[in-house]
């Protein structure tokens, strides 16, 4: 591990020299290199220990554990879960994904607030302490690891959820005119020297829906796919998406069920 | 004993009859969508709950990008017109600020986000999606290249006024175009764009070696 975490610090700094020298053919092959330099080391695992820890840890006003906590699979079921959510609970009668349904759990099972667990869902700045929702969440997808994504589609709130999500992601508004799809619905596109994928497309989808939640380098921290869509409104320049919202079930619905055969590989790292 | 054979019976003909009903998902409405939408979002600093009502514009785009099917010609001509009409040129006739700022305006992706601190001056990020200095190989590929766009077009009256209406209101000449409306949205000032007009038309530029 501290092997490949020194390999890691050293393609962080050789980077940027490296890509300054030639034209921007030779910066992409270098950021492709240094991706793959990344994947040797990544500090997700370390998040994805103490997220399980926190999972078996008898916790909360009813001092339970997560353990007996359904994914969808049964109770305490969680090999292969991630890869199948978002999918309709009969308990809760709606759509909920892994993040939701793992908030649902500690509510359920450990008797905390939801406005408690709401307030800070994301850590703010480098360098600081991974919140428990992201260690939960980067425990319970790393479960998934190598698993197909298989979202149901059979029920018909799972059908609506797919629907809806599918309307949000071509909705443009806001003062700059942008929908995901401005980004997301066209091959080949990039911003500065970031590849966007097309959702319209299998394999982009499935390349981007089984690599989140991952460990962002440039941010030092393990992100979650609610905080990817939270971070991508930000910069459509929307107003500031709530934790759980309707919207980004809908469109985690959307982006999975465009995934669907996609092997999971998450939590991956990514610049 | 019979009635309760019976009520079981009826208990599940009645739970049979609630399962055929749903399992046909209904398609939802626009107004269904935009009301799940504005119930998924919260106002922060300047980016408040009325950016997601959209413009008759947005609305025809958003339904023309999910179908795959272009505007109606008259719709696209109208939508076009209205924002040719929002064009405000320069009252002193001057069209061309400093290149140097102009760069930096190019640069930064500052500006209505709902982190940024509201009335702060924003970016026009024209990086993020257009090659403009050869120098800066960090750019997109959204948009066109401008490298060049000075050299190649001279600054002729018509040239420098149409460039000022595109930055101004791209929709002008492409209803649906991704570019936004850098002057008819309040994203940069009047002097910023003189600024980012330098930058691709002054002949000093580096756009324009």
């Amino acid at each position: 591990m501290k092997y490949k975490f020194a390999t890691f610090v050293v393609a962080i700094a050789t980077l940027p020299a490296a890509s300054m020298l030639g034209a921007q053919q030779d910066a992409q092959k270098e950021i492709e290199r240094y991706r793959q330099l990344l994947a040797d080391g990544n500090p997700a695992e370390l998040v994805e220990m103490r997220g399980e820890a926190l999972w078996k840890e008898k916790r909360g006003p009813k001092n339970a554990s997560l353990e007996q906590c359904d994914l969808g699979l049964g109770a305490g079921k969680l090999e292969g879960a991630y890869a199948q959510l978002p999918r309709y609970f009969a308990d809760v009668d709606r759509v909920m994904d892994a993040e939701s349904r793992i908030v649902h759990c500690q509510i359920a099972l450990q008797g905390f607030s939801k406005d408690e667990l709401s307030k800070r869902p994301y850590s703010l700045t480098q360098g600081e302490r991974q919140t428990d929702h992201e260690a939960l969440t980067a425990y319970v997808v790393g479960l998934s690891r190598g698993a197909k994504v298989a979202l149901p589609q059979a029920h018909p709130k799972e059908k609506e959820s797919y629907l809806r999500g599918e309307k949000m992601f071509f909705f443009k508004g806001g003062p700059y005119d942008f929908a995901c799809a401005t980004c997301h619905g066209v091959d080949g596109q990039r911003i500065r020297l970031q590849d966007l994928p097309n959702f319209q497309k299998a394999d982009n989808a499935q390349r981007a829906f089984t690599t989140w939640p991952a460990y962002r380098v440039s941010q030092g921290a393990v992100r979650t796919m609610q905080w990817r869509l939270y971070d991508c409104f930000r910069q459509q320049r929307f107003p500031e998406l709530a934790f759980l919202s309707p919207a980004s079930v809908d469109l985690i619905t959307y982006m999975g069920v465009k995934a669907q055969g996609g092997t999971m590989d998450s939590p991956a790292i990514k610049r | 004993m019979k009635t309760k054979l019976l009520l079981t019976l009826l208990a599940s003909i009645v739970i049979a009859s609630c399962a055929t009903v749903a399992t046909s998902p209904k398609a939802p409405s626009d107004a269904e969508v935009t009301a799940a939408l504005k119930a998924s979002f919260k106002e922060t600093a300047s980016a408040k709950i009325d950016r997601l009502d959209q413009s008759e514009l947005q609305r025809a785009c958003s339904v023309a990008s999910e179908t795959g099917k272009d505007l109606d010609p008259k719709v696209r001509e109208a939508l076009q017109a209205k924002s040719l009409a929002s064009v405000k040129y320069p009252a002193d006739g001057k069209y061309l600020g400093d290149w140097k700022r102009g760069e930096a305006i190019a640069q930064s992706g500052r500006g209505l986000q709902f982190s940024d601190a509201p009335g702060a001056a924003a970016g026009g990020n024209c990086y993020a999606c257009h090659q403009v200095d050869k120098a800066e190989i960090s750019h997109g590929n959204i948009g066109p290249t401008l490298w060049n766009y000075g050299k190649l077009r001279g600054n002729s009256e018509a040239i420098v006024k149409y460039t000022w209406a595109r930055v101004w209101n791209s929709h002008a000449f492409n209803a649906c175009a991704n570019m936004p409306r850098f002057g008819d949205a309040g994203i940069l000032t009047e002097a910023q764009i003189k600024d980012v007009m330098a930058l691709l038309l002054d002949p000093e530029s580096p756009v324009n070696k």
